[in-house]
């Protein structure tokens, strides 16, 4: 029961997460953000380089060939969001094979 | 927040990166000690919706966005040392496959939001809290007050950063002023998305919020006084 409500949380939480990720995202404010603006005001931002992936097929938050901006950047979005959920779930998993390895339970068997 | 390759040189980039991993291995070892079964569902999913809310820009000043660090969010949700953790991949699948964040200021980025922003917040947040009386509003409220401040903090990491191997030539003073100024304006809409998701989790699973969890025994244990009358 409380792992059913448990999964029953956390696809809940995804959908929202997955909707925010799509669906807003192309509303989000395209200005520079706090630091990037403040770069600017200040006189440091050519200090930046390019960014050394800034080839890849999800830079900049859009999917390299979708013509269409907003779906560009919600597809992104929603791609992200999987990939961190994906690997969040496999590190934490993870974490508790190594934990049980360090103290390890008492085994069935010789 | 994220800052680009560039902006600070490779010695203070490295340092950051050392104390990074130091705190981030200290995390994973106190995380895994902690865990339970229910956490790395809940932990993955808190790193997908900061993620999320990452990518939500919203407007500050004149041509200034902002927008979620998530530090003290993923902290008061699944507890401080995993939080840091899901702000950590956050940053790590952002510098990788969005280009956002240079790779080599990837260890001051995790040191500003992940370190100071998650660790530093969440501790800010239990000083707020114990200063609070015990309830489920007060709990919002010290996530609010901690999620600003932990901004600050974070956008006070990138100065002494930039003040220790800043490549640029800008005055510090002036630096100062403007990253810790518009900062404490972003910090107002972390603190409000914080307090946001922290009062809907609590309506809905109050039981999985960590920074909660203090309440739970008292609230049942006076619901089964009453029920006993």
């Amino acid at each position: 029961m409380d792992r059913k409500a448990l999964a029953i949380f956390v696809v809940g939480g995804l959908i929202v997460a997955l909707g925010l990720a799509f669906f807003l995202s192309p509303f989000a404010s395209s200005s520079p953000d706090g630091l990037e603006k403040v770069s600017i005001d200040k006189g440091f931002a050519e200090t930046a380089e390019d960014h050394a992936l800034a080839e890849g097929p999800l830079a900049d938050y859009g999917v390299k060939g979708v013509e269409d901006e907003g779906l560009s950047t919600g597809l992104a979005g929603i791609i992200g969001v999987a990939i961190t959920f994906g690997v969040g779930m496999l590190l934490f998993g993870l974490l508790r094979v190594v934990r049980s390895r360090r103290q390890p339970e008492p085994s069935p068997g010789p | 927040m994220h800052i680009p390759d560039g902006f600070i040189n490779a010695s203070v980039s490295l340092g950051a990166g050392v104390v990074s991993a130091g705190g981030i291995g200290v995390a994973l070892r106190r995380s895994a000690d902690a865990l339970e079964e229910k956490q790395a569902p809940l932990a993955g999913l808190v790193a997908a919706f900061v993620f999320a809310v990452q990518m939500l820009n919203f407007p500050v000043a004149a041509g200034t966005s902002g927008h979620l660090l998530g530090g003290v969010l993923a902290g008061v949700l699944v507890g401080p040392w995993a939080g840091a953790i899901c702000i950590t991949l956050v940053l790590v699948v952002q510098a990788l496959f969005f280009a956002d964040g240079g790779l080599s200021a990837l260890g001051l980025n995790v040191l500003n939001m992940a370190v100071l922003g998650g660790l530093g917040g969440y501790a800010i947040f239990a000083v707020v809290r114990a200063a609070l009386p015990k309830s489920r509003p007060m709990i919002v409220v010290a996530s609010g007050v901690a999620a600003g401040l932990s901004v600050v903090l974070a956008s006070i990491g990138f100065f002494v950063e930039y003040a220790l191997g800043g490549v640029g030539d800008a005055s510090l003073g002036a630096v100062f002023t403007a990253v810790v100024g518009v900062h404490a304006v972003i910090g107002i809409g972390e603190a409000v998305i914080t307090g946001l998701t922290v009062s809907a989790v609590l309506a809905v699973r109050p039981d999985l919020v960590h920074g909660a969890l203090g309440l739970m025994p008292r609230l049942e244990h006076r619901r089964a006084h009453v029920a006993g009358r």
